[in-house]
Order: C-alpha cells, then structure tokens, then sequence
C-alpha cells in the first residue's frame, strides 16, 4: 500500500535562504500541487504540479518578466507568492524578509496592502454592480490609509495618475472602453500604495495601440512610486521591453533565469531558444530559423522524470531522462537549469 | 439622425423611432434576399481581373441598430488575388470581421446588411456577385468554395459532437456524393494528418473537451480545409495561442495553401504574424482602408501615419526604446463618424487640408496606395512623370 502511495509523497527539502535586505521579494524553490480527488471514497489519487520549485530574487523597484506557455504555471505562481491560492505545498516566499505563509490572517491583512496584482481579463475583474470610485475606494477605505476628510481627494489623485478623469467616478465599468478598464484595475492596485504589484498579462487582452498607453503608464507608474513589478505575460517583445531580469518558466518550473539582456542575447536552456524563435517578428524580409518544437506541453499531473523539457528537447541526452538537472548559474546571474551545462 | 443631448443619450422616444426606421429599410433588404427562383444571370458576374480569386469594390456594410446606424464597412475596395495572402490589420472594431463576414454572408441579419458595392467571387469557370447570390446557391458555396477559420477555437466546435463527425459533416454536404462511410473516414483521417495531427485515428473518436487549443485549432483548419476551398477567410486563427503554438500553426497554414494553391484573407492585430504570412496588406481603420500595398511596401515603407503608429506602438524583440510609441485619443464613435478624415484626431502629422472632405485613395507606387492628404503633391507630381514618360 505504502509503496503504491510512493507519488503521493511530497518532497519538500530545500535549503532556506537568509534575507538579503536589497530583494523585496525572495522565492526559493516554492511549490503549488493541486490535489485530483478521486476513487469510490473520494481521496488524493494524484497531485496537478502547477509550480514546482520556483526561485528567484527580485530586487527593488526592478520589474521581472515571467514568460512560458499558457499552462505552465505563470498565473499560479504570481498567485502563490501573494498567498491568494491558499497553503503552499512547500518552499519559502520572503517578503521584505518576512516568510508571507507564517503570517497569522490579522498581520496578512496588515501585509495585503504592500502587495498587490492586476488581474489578466479587465472584462471581468471589475465587479458591475459597483461604480468605478468605489471599486478603487473600497479597499482605502476598508484598510483605513487616508482620513476620512480627504478621502474623496486621494481618490481623485490616483485615477488622474492613471489617467482617468475625475467625473468617471459615478460611472459604471460596462461604459468603459478595454484599455479605460485596465487603467481602472490599475488604479485599484495602486490605491493601496503597494510596494510590489504582480502584473498578470495586463496587455493581452488590448489592442497594440491601447498596449503601448498601458505599459506606458505602467512604467510611469513605477519611477513615481518607486514599484516592483512581476509581470506575468506570454507576449515576449512586451515582456522584453518592461523587464529588467526575465524569467522562463517551463511545466511548474524555472528553466532560465536572468538579466533580461542576457537571456534575449544569449538564451541557453533549449527551450528558451525554441521559445524566443517563434516569436514574430514584423518585417517581411526576416527570415529566421524557426525551431519548432515537437508535440506539445506534458500534462502537469504527470511530468515525465528526470528533465521536464527532455520528451520535447532536440539536445536530449541520457542523463536528461533520469535525473533532474539542478540549477547553475553560468555567466554573474544568469541561471540555467539543464544539464547541457553539468561541468 | 437622432438629435443628441448628453454624448450617447437616446431617449426612449427617439430610439422607437430610429428602429421603426431600421425595420423599414432591412425589411426591404430581407424581402429582395427572400425571393425564390432567382435566374442565375442576376447574379453571374464578371471578374475585372482574371488573376483575382475576389474582388471587394466599393463594399458598404452597414448595421441597423436602435442607437443608430453603424457603418461597420464603408467604401472598402482591394482585391484577393489568386494564390497569394493578404493580411488584413487594424484595431479591434475597424470593420476586418465584418468585411470577411459580407464575403461569406454571414452577417447577423436582418440589422447588418450589405448596402451597396459588390463582391466578386471567381468560381473558375464564372463569377458571382455574392451580395446578389440567393441563400440556396450561397449554401454550395460556403465551406465548399469560401471557407472560415474561425477566431476562437474553444467556441468554434461542437462540444456534443465527436471530431470526426464535425469534419465528415462538411464533406457529406459538398464533395461527398459517391462516398461511403469508410471513404468518407478516410478522407477525414488524411485531412487530419495533413494538419498535423499524429494521433488521427485517435483523435477522430475524440470530443473537443480532450484536446489543447492548439490540437483544436487544427481540427479548426481540418474543416476549413475539407473541400480544398479556393479562398481561405483566417479569422485571427492564432490570437488564442501561445507563440511555440502559433509558429506550428502558421508554418502549416503556409504549407497547405501552396499543396492546395488557394488564396488565404489573413485577419489579424499582430503585425508581426502579417509580416511573416502576408504578400499583400490592407491597414483598415474605422470601416475604410487607410493604406494598401505589399508586405514590402507596407512594413518597409509605411506611409498612412496610423500605420505608422501602429508599427511603433509595438515592442520589437532586440530593438530598445525607452518609451513606447502611443496613438493619443481613441477610435471616433462609429454611429457618428465625423465628415473629415476619421484619424484626423489623431494624428501628429495633420496639414490644413485634412479638415476638408475624407481624403480619397492616393496612388505612391503601382502597388501602394494611401488615404491621405499628405501624399496629394507626391501623387501629382508621380502623375505628371507619368504622362512625360
């Protein structure tokens, strides 16, 4: 029985990291499994690894991109660091060196307004029943950050920073245009004051000219109030544009990670390459050499052994398909996970 | 048109009347659509060039709503022509789907109707007008001769429905006379291994639930591809997908239009995909065509200052800016359009003349043509060379 139930144990050493005063936010090998319920009893049968041993650093007022396939575990991850899905399955986030999950719910209240997110879909992030001052107000107000007398004022002052006028107070979401929507969910966010803001595909869902306004602003945004920003996107030559350090994310997990220059001049991990040839590129004369990868992305519930990336990798060898590859740092900061790379 | 008080306020009065209006004119237009037995030389046509596998002139699509009437499409003209991509661009709203739509006559009706011009469809042998086609013919057509990628794979299939039996619909309807079951299997299994698909056989017993968005996708372009049409309308086939994802699909939709030799309407808000896909581009802005002409002319030489922002507005991989370009102010409101330039408001690069009438279509180069003010004096001063030489 137990030997049968040997999938279901979870393997949760890492080695903890000591604060490092000048990251706000250190992820070290963080994991989220979602449990599959099933049987005649209904019982754990299996786990959804949706991240699987994430770390990263992020310094502050810097923006880190985090960039993958749709799947593999970017939303979940940005959620996870701002314990919006609720345990951890294992790792540790340190927030201000402070560890997020051993806060009791009085002092995570107390912490929610430092960290924030922007949700992808602006369409239905915003609730419609609630005129748009209120939905930018209801957290001031319930965290009791500005005095009541200058509350109306405070308000006015963040939707002018996000470009909204002062008489859309009153209206309702459904009268606004996409990119009116995404500036609101923006306002929402930094009503609070945020020290960190997770930026979960905040373009996607806009036109390229309305982008160009919002990541503008973001970016704007961030030299006023000094904000660090993790910014979940798939759209590469955004996430290329906003970042100062890139992470690729992969089936749950991190494959490459790096200061945006190196990654884009110098990807390493296969994948990364794989990922950065396909993106289009708006010149018809540009012919360059696509790798296309084989078949398409393992179901996270069952990822094959040893290297992840192995079953879909044109430079497998046979150590890929045995034993997990540990992550390297190659050039000052520049981290690999492959074993391409093993001395 | 309706009398404004606040912006966009309608009372319930002048709404009644705006759609007792609207029911008048589409009534007509639904009564000429309805007759039966319409002998085929009201609709049997001319191509102007052989070369074209369609021909947009002067397509005027409009739709009847009680906030008013919305000129989704007005005045667009550009040509398909056989074999190759045109890749239509613009923002969302700017009339793309809707110009594919009145090619497949598929317009939500009776509000969106065809009003006036002409689109022309080269079968081979004759050609159709197809905004005078009657429904019955329309139906042989359609999916046989024109067919669709539709934008989102998730919503385009049916989800009660197993794979294979959506593919075999299509060509029991149209090629499938003198086909049995199991040449009509077959046919669907080579269909989905020309797409791609390794597993076919598994995947033809399948639901769409059981598949990814790109695996769907595919059986997407699978159906569109089912009758080896002559023209094929790309509804942003790869918005929904990631970019691994979107490389896969793109290299097979090149691939399969040159196997099949049909034209492909590419419809899309990525210039980057237009780029690499596209021999022609039409940039669209608010119903009209602000500027046409090959890939080359397009990207290397933009000339229209929309297209123009439009390409600095995107990021590009490798070239660092500090501050993306950004299009001030908004796309006008589409029930009232103004009577001058429609990006007038917009733009950073006006001249005196733009206040006047909306600027007509400017030839710069035998294949690129403008709307623009600006390039008035450079036209004439083309003509002249012209007629000296």
């Amino acid at each position: 029985m137990s030997e049968n139930n040997s999938h279901l144990v979870i393997d949760n050493t890492f080695e903890p990291v000591t604060y490092d005063p000048q990251y706000i936010l250190m992820v070290n090998n963080l994991k989220k499994y979602f449990p599959i319920k099933g049987g005649l009893i209904p019982h754990t049968i299996g786990y959804v690894k949706a991240v699987d041993g994430v770390t990263f650093n992020l310094k502050r007022g810097t923006t880190m991109g985090l960039v993958g396939e749709s799947g593999c575990g970017k939303t979940t991850a940005g959620r996870t660091i701002l314990r919006l899905s609720g345990e951890k399955t294992g790792g540790q986030v340190l927030f201000n060196g402070q560890e997020v999950y051993d806060l009791s719910p009085k002092e995570m209240r107390a912490m929610r307004p430092k960290m924030q997110i922007i949700f992808q879909d602006p369409f239905s992030s915003l609730s419609p029943r609630l005129p748009v001052g209120e939905i930018i107000g209801e957290a001031v107000r319930e965290h009791n950050l500005v005095p009541k007398a200058e509350f109306d004022d405070y308000i006015d002052q963040i939707m002018d920073d996000c470009g909204l006028q002062s008489f859309h107070k009153d209206r309702y979401p459904h009268e606004f245009s996409g990119g009116q929507r995404q500036r609101i969910c923006i306002a929402r966010a930094l009503a609070l004051n945020p020290e960190f803001v997770v930026c979960d595909e905040p373009v996607s869902a806009l036109d390229v000219s309305i982008q160009a306004q919002i990541i503008n602003l973001l970016e704007e945004l961030q030299q006023k109030h000094n904000l660090t920003y993790l910014f979940i996107s798939h759209d590469l030559s955004v996430v290329e544009h906003i970042s100062d350090t890139v992470g690729v994310m992969y089936l749950g997990s991190l494959v490459e990670y790096g200061e945006t220059e190196d990654i884009f001049r110098n990807p390493l991990h296969p994948y990364t390459k794989a990922l950065f040839s396909a993106i289009p590129v708006p010149d018809p004369d540009f012919k360059m050499k696509r790798i296309v990868l084989e078949g398409s992305i393992p179901s996270p519930a069952n990822p094959p052994k040893g290297c992840k990336f192995h079953t879909r990798c044109a430079n497998c060898m046979d150590i890929c398909k045995v034993e997990t590859p540990q992550q390297r740092e190659i050039e000052p900061g520049h981290y690999v996970v492959c074993h391409l790379f093993d001395e | 048109m309706a009398k404004k008080k606040a912006e966009g306020y309608l009372s319930a009065k002048e709404s009644r009347r705006i759609s007792r209006e609207n029911r008048k004119i589409t009534k007509a237009f639904e009564k000429k659509r309805k007759r039966k037995n319409v002998p085929e030389s009201e609709y049997l046509t001319q191509m102007h060039d052989p070369k074209n596998s369609v021909e947009f002139d002067n397509l005027h699509t409009y739709f009847y709503t009680d906030a008013g009437t919305v000129k989704a499409v007005d005045g667009v003209t550009f040509e398909v022509p056989i074999g190759k991509t045109v890749g239509v661009v613009g923002e969302s709203g700017c009339g793309k789907s809707v110009t594919s739509l009145s090619l497949m006559q598929l317009l939500q009706r009776p509000q969106g109707q065809v009003t006036s011009g002409e689109i022309r469809l080269n079968l081979g042998d004759k050609a159709y007008e197809v905004t005078k086609t009657p429904d019955e013919v329309l139906q042989k057509i359609r999916g046989n001769v024109v067919s669709m990628i539709f934008q989102e794979p998730m919503t385009a299939l049916n989800p009660v429905f197993r794979i294979g039996a959506q593919i075999e619909e299509v060509i029991a309807l149209h090629d499938g006379s003198g086909m049995n079951e199991h040449q009509m299997k077959a046919r669907t299994i080579e269909l989905l291994e020309m797409v791609g698909i390794a597993n076919s056989e598994g995947v033809y017993k399948m639901f769409p639930h059981e598949l990814s968005g790109g695996m769907r996708q595919r059986v997407v372009i699978a159906m569109a591809l089912a009758c080896n049409p002559r023209v094929i309308i790309a509804d942003e086939p790869t918005t929904a997908l990631d970019v691994t994802i979107q490389a896969q699909i793109l290299d097979l939709l090149r691939n399969l239009k040159d196997k099949i030799n049909s034209s492909i309407m590419f419809i899309t808000h990525d210039l980057g995909v237009i780029a690499e896909m596209a021999d022609y581009v039409v940039v669209m802005y608010a119903g009209r065509i602000v500027e046409k002409g090959t890939a080359d002319d397009i990207f290397h030489h933009p000339a229209h200052p929309y297209t123009i922002g439009l390409m600095n507005s995107k990021p590009v991989v490798g070239k660092k800016v500090d501050k993306l370009y950004s299009i001030p102010g908004k796309v006008p409101n589409p029930i009232n359009m103004p009577n001058y330039c429609y990006f007038k408001d917009r733009c950073e690069m006006c001249v005196a003349p733009c206040s006047g009438e909306y600027p007509c279509e400017v030839k710069i180069s035998d294949t690129h043509f403008v709307s623009c003010y600006r390039y008035y004096d450079a036209a004439a001063i083309a003509n002249s060379t012209r007629k000296e030489g």
